[in-house]
């Protein structure tokens, strides 16, 4: 990996003018912040907007009379739910239950967008295409000419109404519809990963300074500002979004990672169905939980977690929580241990901190507390 | 190099400053080390009373990303350390050079501040480090 050259965004040119610090990311060389700074660009997002550039993250098409079916076979969530112009979370498993990636489904009149995580889209094609077989399903990765952007915030409407002809007031949470941005045709989704309200556009990459700045402009009165990935991994940590590689990966699977909403048993047979109902039956042996530092210290991914004395885990993510100015966490422990209120030290630098596990989530996100 | 230097402070080969009042050094971090950072949001002190070596770490400064080692610019005790960078560890990134000194050295061998560099040299330093 270290020799392979790091692939670059539409935007890297503008995110360097700009500032913006550069560091790789699963295999891309994308802004970790702006001169603005972590901290403010995550607190920007809580209470106005933020502007991401996500165009490390991989889009397959799926068209073709067996898309449904094939995707229902491949997918925990019942895909048969998902009406045209709604999307949805789901995950992809192996046989064990282990995950492959999770992903975000859209549907569109006559196709499905399935969004992926930049680090597994090669992986991930590769896994549906050895699955296919004989279906009459066109599978097409569209991540290179296809552009995607993340406005997120209680102001993202406002700002993305003054640009787009889409009523946005008549696009519900987790609606996704073809209109324009700027000018230029566009699928916009009504989701996005940082707790709050917000869109991901969709238009061809070939437009994606344009975009981007006619969105800058527009929310400029609003306080909107370009956000790097710093502020996405604490805003997504704060509202417990998991994170493939974190919570999430090929020896955990989605009962045991809480994603049992996720999980349709009752809509037939699917891959790593088996495996999963028997954890559903079971219990999960493991379950993660959410911690807050009692003594002061930053977790962090790796740390090892304490029980009674004895190793029980490991921090899956661990950080410092801009809105609610708390040393925070994330760890798998034995289901024992999970209850809240359990008390739990983290080792940091060789010395035991005490921590006890909390309620989930941390910041509670905007369209839950409808 | 658009960094803020102090004229009245020595400075190590890994960004720390000493500021010498008597036979007692303050110490702190630069503000290009800040910079470098980014928003900080944990500083870990040694304890008062504990001997530290130059050159060893002794405290640690924690960013949205990363810990870092902060080490010792000379040897002695620990005679003080800046209890406001537990609540308000921002201080580092706004006060480099004031507010956010780190812990107060009685220094045991004061020709080691010849090992540390002014704030010229620093300069020279890093303009030397980033090419």
């Amino acid at each position: 990996m270290a020799d392979q050259a790091l692939k670059r965004t539409r935007l890297y040119d503008w995110h360097v003018r700009a500032g913006a610090r550069m560091v790789a990311f699963a295999g891309w060389e994308m802004p970790v912040q702006y001169p603005t700074g972590p901290i403010e660009e995550h607190k920007r997002v809580r209470s106005s907007a933020g502007l991401f550039d996500i165009d490390h993250m991989g889009q397959f098409r799926m068209s073709g009379p067996n898309a449904e079916a094939f995707l229902q076979r491949m997918q925990t969530w019942d895909v048969s739910r998902t009406a045209v112009h709604q999307a949805h979370y789901g995950l992809m498993c192996y046989d064990d239950g282990g995950v492959v990636d999770d992903v975000f489904l859209y549907h569109l009149p006559d196709h499905w967008l399935v969004v992926v995580n930049a680090a597994n889209r090669e992986k991930d094609l590769a896994w549906l295409q050895a699955h296919v077989g004989d279906a009459d399903v066109t599978l097409r990765d569209v991540s290179e000419e296809t552009y995607m952007i993340a406005l997120q915030g209680p102001k993202a409407q406002a700002i993305l109404q003054r640009v787009t002809d889409v009523d946005l007031s008549q696009l519900p949470f987790h609606g996704v519809i073809e209109g324009t941005v700027a000018g230029v045709p566009a699928v916009v989704g009504a989701t996005g990963y940082t707790g709050e309200y917000g869109y991901e556009l969709f238009f061809t990459a070939d437009e994606a300074v344009h975009v981007w700045e006619a969105l800058l402009e527009a929310g400029e009165p609003d306080g909107l500002i370009p956000c790097g990935l710093a502020a996405r991994d604490t805003l997504r940590a704060e509202a417990c979004l998991p994170l493939y590689g974190h919570e999430i990966h090929s020896e955990i699977d989605p009962i045991s990672a809480g994603l049992r909403f996720a999980v349709r048993f009752d809509k037939g047979n699917f891959l790593g169905r088996d495996a999963l109902l028997k954890v559903h039956l079971e219990g999960p042996e493991y379950r993660l939980v959410a911690f807050e530092m009692v003594e002061r210290g930053v977790p962090r991914q790796g740390y090892e977690v304490v029980a009674n004395g004895i190793s029980v885990g490991e921090v899956t993510t661990g950080l410092y929580s801009p809105t609610t100015d708390r040393y925070v966490g994330m760890a798998y422990v034995p289901t024992e241990f999970a209850a809240v209120g359990t008390e739990l030290s983290i080792i940091i630098r060789d010395r035991p901190r005490a921590a006890r596990v909390v309620r989930r989530p941390f910041y509670v996100p905007a369209y839950r507390r409808r | 190099m658009d960094y803020k230097f102090d004229p009245t402070v020595r400075y190590g080969k890994t960004h720390e400053w000493a500021r010498v009042e008597g036979d007692e050094v303050v110490v702190g971090i630069s503000d290009y080390a800040q910079d470098a950072l980014s928003d900080v949001v944990y500083v870990e002190l040694p304890e008062v009373g504990t001997t530290v070596k130059q050159g060893e770490p002794c405290a640690v400064v924690e960013s949205v990303k990363a810990a870092e080692d902060v080490y010792s610019p000379v040897t002695g005790e620990v005679v003080a350390v800046n209890e406001a960078l537990a609540d308000t560890p921002e201080l580092v990134n706004e006060d480099p050079y004031g507010k956010a000194w780190f812990f107060r050295v009685k220094m045991a061998d004061p020709s080691e501040l010849d090992n540390l560099m002014d704030a010229e040299a620093y300069k020279a330093y890093l303009e030397s480090e980033a090419h």
